[in-house]
């Protein structure tokens, strides 16, 4: 159904709202973060990886966040994406205040997010129709043809029409990997969060999926934030933010 | 969908759709007004339904070790259902001589603990019995044990007597009536054409040639008839004869003292309330018993006295236990091998509980299909067993169900304990 909607008009009305919320910095942002300082380990061993991260992200807005290994992104994008608790300052990601929130509202949470892993990370015995229906199944009121039916057109909208009833093993990386962006779509996702989804791939592919998930979110008006090395995909961002030691220590539009 | 569209065309779910203002839908999107959705599979058939289904996926994936794991539990299976039918055939065949006496009413000595050993008392507390109004016929039963000569290869082995007048009709076996006539004779026996093999083909012969003599207890007796009781644990085989043939081989013998009493009550009297009043008036050398209570006594002994049902119940609890542990490797490796897709399902929203139930719908799966090729493979040995060793082994449905429970409880529990290794899967790994 989204793939039917004309993309000029999302872009122009993303454009629209863009301008205003970067500036206020207002509390609809899909994602914003105040005072997060995250550490690892206990005593001794503590060691922070987040100082005082200050991060928002716009509705529809494709943020891209770079910087050394080990600077903390991964970390970052695991507390935005209710993965991991967090320790200090605010995270309102879609409305959902992150501290201190329980397992249940952030499994919840959870299900509003579309995930890209480094790895594909599909279910090797499920079909790829399967696993993007998988996607589906945790939202109610689908039934299971009407489920199996959109994940059939999300695989036709990232190219897979033909390939909808493979398992992954039988499908090359930048496929598979097309795969787990049709499953972070399924569930028409406020948000999705993407960490390095093209480090297994060569630049071909790994430049033709990022192009796919930013038409396709742009067309759903959701929002993404992406770790990335690759200086090849800088291209699709609204915003490149880079970490190191884990402060934000440059935003460029 | 269309529908839909077109009563709200302005929907904040409908994304993809034009809308009538697109800023003010953007808002929206991003707003946290826009509901959650709802959780997974709220209804009890998605919620039991689709975990299993997954859990079926994931299992028939890898056949071999499906396989390995059907073979696992069909193997406990197995196990208990041969212990239980074990069990069930000796206390059965423990009892087949009692077992096979049809009376309303038995009487026997306080002290008579299993019927091959048993404490004689007054042959007159038969006919103090009668003086009861429901009680119309009493018949004094005599009970020893001497040796049987094979009549084919002349080996010795300890066979039960039976000696009671078996025109009365209180105590019946089956075929005694054919052979009621022929007993009285001077010098007769019915032998029991189901005692073990190794008394010989008696039974043939007679069948074959009519009535002959054997050896019993250094006298020649003509075997003269045939009835059906059994191979008991007390005896290995049976022959009924009549009170007088009885003394003249138990020559020691007094008729006035006997081991066991029938009774035959009225058409139509209860036999719970007459046993009630004979417990009440006759004196306490004597013991009344309905027929199931008569043979759960004798079953009693069999249970208590010996190891057998504690032998058993062992086997059965060590079937239990293997097929425990192997359901539980096969579930915990299933679970550990897949911990990033596990993690994955947790880092896309699916609850603890739902992955819970994966593994429960794996361990209920392999419950089932475990169980299905194990009754069958235990319902062709109970057969094969059965007719090599005699033992009355059948499939009851009962036993079924139990076994079924007994597996099902053995796999809940393998899956519980593998649940346990779900916790490594932490989705902040995943990234
Ligand atoms: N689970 C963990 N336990 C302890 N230390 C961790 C863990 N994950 C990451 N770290 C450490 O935190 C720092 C930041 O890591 P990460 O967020 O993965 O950075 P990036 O993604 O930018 O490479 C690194 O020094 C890393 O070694
Ligand atoms: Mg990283």
């Amino acid at each position: 159904m989204a793939e039917t909607a004309p993309v000029g008009t999302s872009t122009a009305a993303f454009a629209a709202v863009r301008a205003p919320v970067s500036v206020s910095l207002d509390a609809t942002a899909p994602v914003a973060l105040r005072g997060i300082t995250f550490s690892y380990g206990e005593g001794e061993l503590r060691r922070p990886v987040l100082r005082d991260v200050q991060l928002d992200v716009a509705p529809g807005e494709i943020v891209l966040l770079t910087g050394p290994s080990g600077s903390g992104k991964t970390t970052l994008l695991t507390l935005i994406g209710a993965l991991r608790a967090m320790q200090e300052g605010s995270a309102r990601v879609l409305g959902q205040e992150l501290a201190g929130a329980g397992e249940g509202a952030r499994v919840a949470l959870r299900r509003r997010i579309g995930f890209i892993f480094q790895n594909h990370n599909l279910l090797g015995f499920l079909t790829s129709r399967q696993n993007v229906a998988m996607a589906l199944e945790m939202q109610g009121g689908l039934s299971e043809a009407e489920r199996l039916a959109r994940a059939g057109e999300l695989l036709a909208s990232v190219g897979l029409s033909d390939h909808t009833e493979k398992l992954p093993a039988k499908l090359s990386g930048g496929q598979r990997q097309r795969v787990a962006v049709a499953r972070a779509l399924a569930a028409d996702p406020g948000l999705v969060l993407a960490d390095e989804p093209t480090a297994a791939l060569d630049k071909q592919s790994g430049s033709e999926v990022v192009h796919l998930l930013r038409d396709l979110a742009k067309k759903r008006g959701a929002p993404i934030l992406m770790v990335t090395h690759d200086p090849r995909i800088l291209d699709i961002a609204d915003r490149v933010v880079t970490m190191e030691d884990g402060r934000i220590v440059s935003a460029a539009a | 969908m269309n529908e839909t569209t077109r009563l709200l065309p302005w929907a904040p779910e409908r994304t993809g759709e034009a809308a009538p203002m697109t800023p003010v839908r953007m808002d929206a999107r991003a707003a946290p007004s826009v509901p959650p959705p709802k959780p997974a599979g709220t209804s009890l058939p998605s919620m039991l339904y689709l975990p299993v289904r997954l859990a079926w996926r994931q299992l028939r994936a890898e056949r071999a070790r499906l396989f390995s794991a059907m073979a696992g539990v069909m193997f406990a299976c197995v196990l208990v259902f041969m212990q239980l039918g074990f069990r069930a055939a000796l206390f059965e065949s423990a009892t087949a001589l009692l077992g096979g006496m049809r009376a309303d009413i038995f009487l026997m000595h306080p002290l008579t603990t299993a019927s091959f050993r048993p404490e004689g008392f007054p042959r007159s507390r038969a006919y103090q019995a009668l003086a009861d109004a429901d009680v119309v016929e009493a018949v004094p039963i005599y009970l020893a044990q001497t040796t049987w000569r094979n009549p084919a290869d002349g080996s010795r082995r300890t066979i039960q007597l039976v000696g009671f007048d078996s025109n009365a009709g209180a105590l019946r076996f089956d075929g005694i009536e054919a052979v009621s006539e022929a007993v009285k004779r001077p010098d007769t026996i019915a032998f029991d054409r189901r005692s073990r093999p190794e008394f010989g083909p008696a039974a043939a012969m007679f069948e074959a040639h009519g009535p002959f003599d054997v050896q019993l207890g250094g006298r020649m007796m003509e075997l003269a008839g045939l009835v059906s009781i059994g191979a008991s644990f007390g005896a290995d085989g049976n022959a009924v004869l009549s009170e007088t043939n009885f003394r003249r081989i138990m020559r020691g013998r007094s008729a006035s003292v006997i081991d066991l009493a029938a009774l035959k009550v009225r058409d139509g009297a209860d036999i719970a309330t007459v046993v009630a009043r004979l417990r009440a008036t006759l004196p306490p050398d004597v013991m009344v018993f309905s027929r199931p209570e008569l043979v759960a006594h004798e079953r009693a002994y069999w249970e208590n006295a010996t190891p057998i049902g504690f032998i058993f119940a062992f086997g059965s609890l060590m079937g239990l236990i293997v097929g425990m542990v192997i359901v539980y490797q096969i579930l915990f490796s299933d679970i550990a091998n897949h911990i990033r897709e596990y993690a994955t399902l947790k880092a896309i929203g699916y609850s603890n509980g739902f992955l819970s139930r994966v593994v429960m719908g794996a361990a209920l799966i392999l419950a089932i299909i475990g169980f299905i090729p194990g009754i069958i493979v235990s319902t062709w040995l109970y057969g094969v067993v059965g007719g090599a060793t005699f033992l009355p082994l059948r499939m009851e449905m009962e036993r079924g169900l139990t076994v079924f429970g007994l597996i099902f409880g053995m796999c809940v529990i393998a899956g519980l304990l593998a649940m346990r290794k779900l916790r490594d899967a932490d989705p902040a790994d995943m990234f």
